[in-house]
C-alpha cells in the first residue's frame, strides 16, 4: 500500500508536500474532493483519487476549477467536508463564486487549497493568490513544511465549520513539490450524513455583508492564539525577521548558520489573513527593525505595516521595515519578482545586517568570471521526441505558408503553449490563460478590413475547461476562424489526468466519453478530424478550412507519445538514418531533420558529418521518415533486440 | 561522511528520471533515520529543460527544501553539461561529483545556433573545480543491465556505493524493492543499481 494511506499513527513517511496535504484531508475524514489539474497542485487530487478506493470519499477531476469548487460548496451545503486544490490561475476562475459564497456562508468544512507557482516554473504568471483572501474576506493560512501543511488542512476543516466560511490554504511550488518526512496521525472515520435542512439556505447578497464581518472577526480572534504563529529568539530582539511559507524555514536556517541566534528574533506567521494583530504588536513594537521574507508579493509586509501603523494609536513605536517595498529584499530580477531562495535570504541579511557568509574560494570566483566566455548553451523546453504537437505545428506552419496571407496562430495553455518558442516554430502569437485563445480569435475573426486568416488552438482538456463559451460565441457572431483542437487524449502537461473526452474518470472507471466533434457539430460548426502524422492530408484540410472564411473546427487527434509509451505493449520498429543516403551538409536541406524539424531524437554525427538518431531519446514515432527530402530516414524492418525495450520501467 | 548536514544535488535533463532518483535517495536516508528534505523542479520534466533535485540529509533538525549556492557536498550529474552548470553555481572546494559523460544536446545546439562545449573541456573544468570527480558510463551500464533508461538507477547506485554517504546499501535496495512492485521492473532496477555500485567502486579503486 502507498505509505501515504497507512493507518499507522506515529509512523514517519517521506511525502511530497502535495501528498501531505491530501493526507491531511484524509485524516480529517474528508467526504468530497474535486479539482482541475494545474502545476504545482495536481498531485493533491491524484493522491485523493487513489485514496478514495480505500476511504470511500468522492473524488473527481472536474472540467474546471470553478465547477470543482462549486461542487465542493454543494457538498458543504449538505454538511459534508469538502476540499478542492488548484494552481494560482485556478483561483481566478473561482473568484466569482468566492465573492458570493463568502456572504452566504457554508456548512460542512470546506477547504480551497491554492498552490502558487512562485517563479512560474510551469505557469504563465506568478500571481500571489493571497490577495484573493483579502478581496473575499476569507481566512487564509500558509504552511512552511509538508508536515505543517498536513496539520493546517485538518485545522482548516474545523475552522471552516466553526465560522461557516471556506478556508483558503496557500501553498507554493517549494512546498507542494518539496518532500519531507511527515509523521502520520490517526484517520478520522467518515460518519457525516448529507442533508439539507429547511433552514439550510445559502444566499449571497449585500444584505448579509455584516454577517461576513462578524465571522471574519471571529477568525481574527481565533488566529491570535494559533500555534501556527510563533516567535523564536531572544526576548526584545532589536532585529526581528517575519516570514511565512518556506521562506520562514530559509530564514531560520540562515540565522542559525550566520550565528545570529542570540541577536535576531523570528516571527513566523502561519495565519496570514487576517493577521494576529495583538501577537504581532507584542513582538514588533519592541523591535527597531523588521525584515520580511515571503513569496511573491509584499503581502505580509504591507499588512504588518498596517497593523503597526494602527498600533501607534495605542502608543506603540513603529520599527523600520526592510522588505520588497524598500528594495532590500530582491532576487536577480528585482523585488517582488520570482521565488524566495536561501540565496536571497543570505544576500539580504548581508546587506541589512552586514552578516556575510564565507566567500567562495578563489578557483570558483575565477570560474564564475570566466563562465560567460564559455558560452554554455541553455536548455530551452521542447516537445518530447514523438510528440504529436510537433507534427501539428509542422502542419500549421506548412499550411499557413501555402495560404500566404500572413495568417496568425492564437495559442492557449497546455504543452502546446511551447508553440511560442522554437520547438513550435515560434508560430503562436499569444500565450495567456486557459481558454483565452478562442476568445482572442473571436475578436480577430470579426475585424473589418483584417485580411489575415485566424487559427486558434486548444488542447482537449482545455477545450472542456473553458473553450465552449468562446466557440458558441464564434458561431453565433459569425467570427471567421479555424479552431484546431490538438487532441492528444489526456491532460498531458500536468501528468496525463483523464478528462470528459477520455472515457475514464478520476477513479479509472469507464464512463461514456463526451465527443468533441459532436459538441462542435451540435453548435452547427463544420468539423473534421485528422491525424497530424498524416501531414499531407492535414495540411490540405487546413488549407480548405482557411479558405472557407467562416467558423470551422479541425481536430488533430494523435495520442501523447508518453501516454502511448506507457500503454503500448507492442515493440515499434527502430528508426535509423541510412548514412549512405544522407548527404549531410552537401544535401542543401540545411540539416532539415535536426535544424528545421528539430526533434530532439535527431542529432548530428560530428564524426561522419551526417544526421544520426539518438536511440535513447527516439520514441520510434516514425514521422521524420516522411519529411526527409532524401528519404534517408528509415524504419528497421526486423524487430530490435529485446534489451532495447523502451518505457518499461 | 558523518556531518550534521549533507547537501546533495541530482541534476540532468527533463525525462532522465531525476525525480525518481531523488525519491530513492531520500527514502533510503529516512530508513537510516536521517531527517530529509527534497526540493525539485517539476515544470521542465519530460520537456528537455535543465532539472535538478536538492536532497538534504540532517542528523537533528528539519532542513528546508533548497540548498544555497556554493553549498553542495555531492553532485550527481546525469549529463555532463548539467553537472558543470550545477557545480559552478553550487560547488565548493570539498564538493565531490559523479557524472554520466553522455551528452544530451539542447535544441539550440541541434539547430546550429549554439555549440555544445568539447567534452574534454567539460571534464577538465569539473575535475579542476571539484575535490573529486568520477566519470561513470551510466547509460552503457544501464543498457547492459537491460534498459538504458535505467541510467538514473545506475547513478543512484554510484552515489550509494561511493562511500560518501553514511547510508548503507541495504537501505537503498529495500527502497527500490518497495517502489517497484512488479517483479521484472524490480529486478531490472536492482540490477542497474548494483551496476552503479560496482561501477563506482571500480572507478574509485583505479
Amino acid at each position: 500500500m502507498n505509505p501515504v494511506f497507512l493507518d499507522k499513527p506515529e509512523a514517519v513517511v517521506l511525502m511530497m508536500g502535495n501528498e501531505a496535504i491530501a493526507r491531511g484531508a484524509i485524516e480529517a475524514g474528508v467526504d468530497f474532493t474535486a479539482s482541475y489539474p494545474g502545476s504545482p497542485s495536481s498531485e493533491i487530487q491524484e493522491t485523493l483519487a487513489k485514496a478514495s478506493k480505500i476511504f470511500g470519499h468522492h473524488s473527481e477531476w472536474s472540467v474546471n476549477e470553478k465547477v470543482a469548487f462549486e461542487a465542493c460548496c454543494g457538498a458543504s451545503f449538505a454538511g459534508l467536508r469538502a476540499m478542492t486544490a488548484m494552481k494560482q490561475n485556478g483561483i481566478n476562475v473561482v473568484s466569482d463564486v468566492l465573492n458570493t459564497v463568502n456572504l452566504s456562508g457554508t456548512k460542512g468544512g470546506i477547504v480551497l487549497l491554492v498552490a502558487d507557482d512562485a517563479g512560474g516554473y510551469s505557469s504563465t504568471n506568478e500571481m500571489d493568490s493571497r490577495l484573493h483572501a483579502k478581496l473575499a474576506e476569507l481566512p487564509l493560512v500558509e504552511p512552511s513544511t509538508p508536515a505543517e501543511a498536513k496539520e493546517m488542512v485538518k485545522y482548516a476543516f474545523e475552522l471552516s465549520e466553526r465560522v461557516k466560511l471556506p478556508v483558503i490554504i496557500r501553498s507554493v511550488t517549494r512546498l507542494s513539490h518539496a518532500r519531507g518526512d511527515v509523521p502520520l496521525d490517526k484517520i478520522l472515520p467518515r460518519t457525516r450524513k448529507p442533508q439539507m435542512g429547511f433552514f439550510d439556505r445559502f444566499v449571497g447578497h449585500p444584505m448579509v455583508h455584516p454577517l461576513l464581518h462578524l465571522r471574519f472577526n471571529q477568525v481574527k480572534a481565533e488566529f491570535e492564539k494559533s500555534a501556527f504563529n510563533s516567535y523564536t529568539g531572544p526576548e526584545n530582539a532589536e532585529t526581528v525577521i517575519s516570514a511565512s511559507g518556506p521562506s520562514a524555514v530559509y530564514a531560520m536556517e540562515a540565522v542559525h548558520n550566520l550565528g545570529l541566534d542570540d541577536q535576531v528574533g523570528i516571527l513566523k506567521i502561519g495565519t496570514t489573513w487576517p493577521l494576529p494583530e495583538q501577537f504581532i504588536i507584542k513582538h514588533l513594537s519592541q523591535a527597531r527593525q523588521v525584515i520580511v521574507f515571503e513569496e511573491v508579493d509584499p503581502f505580509l509586509e504591507d499588512n504588518l505595516k498596517v497593523v503597526m501603523a494602527d498600533a501607534v494609536m495605542s502608543g506603540a513605536s513603529v520599527p523600520k521595515f526592510f522588505g520588497k517595498r524598500s528594495g532590500h529584499i530582491k532576487g536577480p530580477r528585482g523585488a517582488g519578482i520570482g521565488e524566495m531562495t536561501p540565496d536571497i535570504v543570505y544576500d539580504s541579511l548581508a546587506n541589512i545586517l552586514g552578516a556575510k557568509r564565507k566567500p567562495r574560494s578563489a578557483k570558483f570566483m575565477e570560474a564564475e568570471k570566466k563562465v560567460l566566455e564559455w558560452k554554455l548553451p541553455g536548455r530551452e523546453w521542447a516537445f518530447c521526441a514523438g510528440c504529436p504537437h510537433r507534427a501539428s505545428f509542422w502542419v500549421m506552419k506548412t499550411a499557413l505558408k501555402e495560404d500566404d496571407r500572413e495568417g496568425v496562430l492564437i495559442g492557449d495553455i497546455g504543452c502546446y503553449s511551447m508553440g511560442v518558442s522554437k520547438t513550435g516554430y515560434n508560430l503562436s502569437r499569444t500565450l495567456q490563460c486557459m481558454g483565452a485563445g478562442i476568445g482572442f480569435a473571436n475578436g480577430l475573426g470579426n475585424l473589418k478590413d483584417f485580411d489575415q486568416p485566424v487559427i486558434a488552438i486548444a488542447g482537449d482538456s482545455t477545450f472542456y475547461h473553458s473553450c465552449l463559451p468562446g466557440l458558441v460565441n464564434a458561431k453565433y457572431n459569425k467570427s471567421k476562424l479555424v479552431f484546431i483542437v490538438l487532441d492528444n487524449s489526456g491532460t498531458a502537461m500536468t501528468g496525463f489526468q483523464p478528462h470528459p473526452g477520455t472515457g475514464k474518470n478520476a477513479l479509472g472507471e469507464s464512463v461514456e466519453p463526451i465527443s468533441i466533434e459532436k459538441i462542435c457539430e451540435g453548435i452547427g460548426i463544420p468539423t473534421q478530424v485528422v491525424d497530424p502524422f498524416e501531414v499531407e492530408k492535414a495540411v490540405k484540410l487546413l488549407d480548405d478550412a482557411l479558405e472557407a472564411g467562416e467558423t470551422r473546427v479541425l481536430i488533430f487527434r494523435h495520442k501523447c507519445a508518453l501516454i502511448e509509451g506507457r500503454e503500448s505493449k507492442e515493440e515499434k520498429p527502430r528508426v535509423y538514418i541510412d548514412q549512405e543516403i544522407c548527404l549531410g551538409d552537401e544535401c542543401g536541406c540545411n540539416r532539415f531533420c535536426s535544424r528545421v524539424f528539430a526533434c530532439p531524437g535527431l542529432i548530428w554525427d560530428e564524426k561522419h558529418k551526417k544526421a544520426i538518431i539518438d536511440d535513447v531519446v527516439c520514441t520510434r514515432c516514425g514521422i521524420c521518415a516522411s519529411i526527409c527530402p532524401k528519404g534517408a530516414i528509415k524504419l528497421e524492418e526486423k524487430k530490435i533486440i529485446k534489451t532495447m525495450k523502451k518505457g518499461k520501467r | 561522511m558523518n556531518q550534521e548536514l549533507i547537501n546533495i544535488i541530482i541534476c540532468g535533463v527533463g525525462g532522465q528520471g531525476n525525480i525518481l532518483a531523488s525519491q530513492i535517495v531520500a527514502s533510503a536516508g529516512i530508513k537510516k533515520g536521517l531527517k530529509v528534505a527534497i526540493g525539485e523542479t517539476y515544470g521542465a520534466s519530460q520537456r528537455g529543460g535543465s532539472v535538478m533535485s536538492h536532497i538534504r540529509f540532517a542528523q537533528s533538525f528539519h532542513p528546508g527544501p533548497l540548498i544555497a549556492k556554493g553549498d553542495a557536498d555531492l553532485i550527481v550529474g546525469f549529463e555532463p553539461l548539467e553537472a558543470l552548470r550545477v557545480l559552478l553555481d553550487y560547488g565548493k572546494d570539498s564538493t565531490k561529483v559523479i557524472f554520466n559523460p553522455r551528452p544530451n544536446y539542447p535544441l539550440s545546439v541541434l539547430s546550429g545556433e549554439a555549440k555544445y562545449p568539447e567534452l574534454d573541456f567539460i571534464f577538465s573544468q569539473i575535475k579542476n573545480l571539484a575535490e573529486k570527480a568520477v566519470v561513470l558510463e551510466a547509460t552503457e551500464l544501464a543498457r547492459k543491465a537491460g534498459n538504458y533508461l535505467a541510467q538514473n538507477l545506475v547513478m543512484v547506485g554510484a552515489l550509494a556505493g561511493s562511500g560518501w554517504l553514511s547510508v548503507p546499501l541495504e537501505c537503498f535496495q529495500e527502497t527500490i524493492s518497495e517502489l517497484f512492485e512488479e517483479r521484472d521492473k524490480r529486478k531490472l532496477n536492482l540490477k542497474a543499481f548494483m551496476a552503479g555500485v560496482e561501477g563506482i567502486q571500480k572507478a574509485l579503486r583505479a
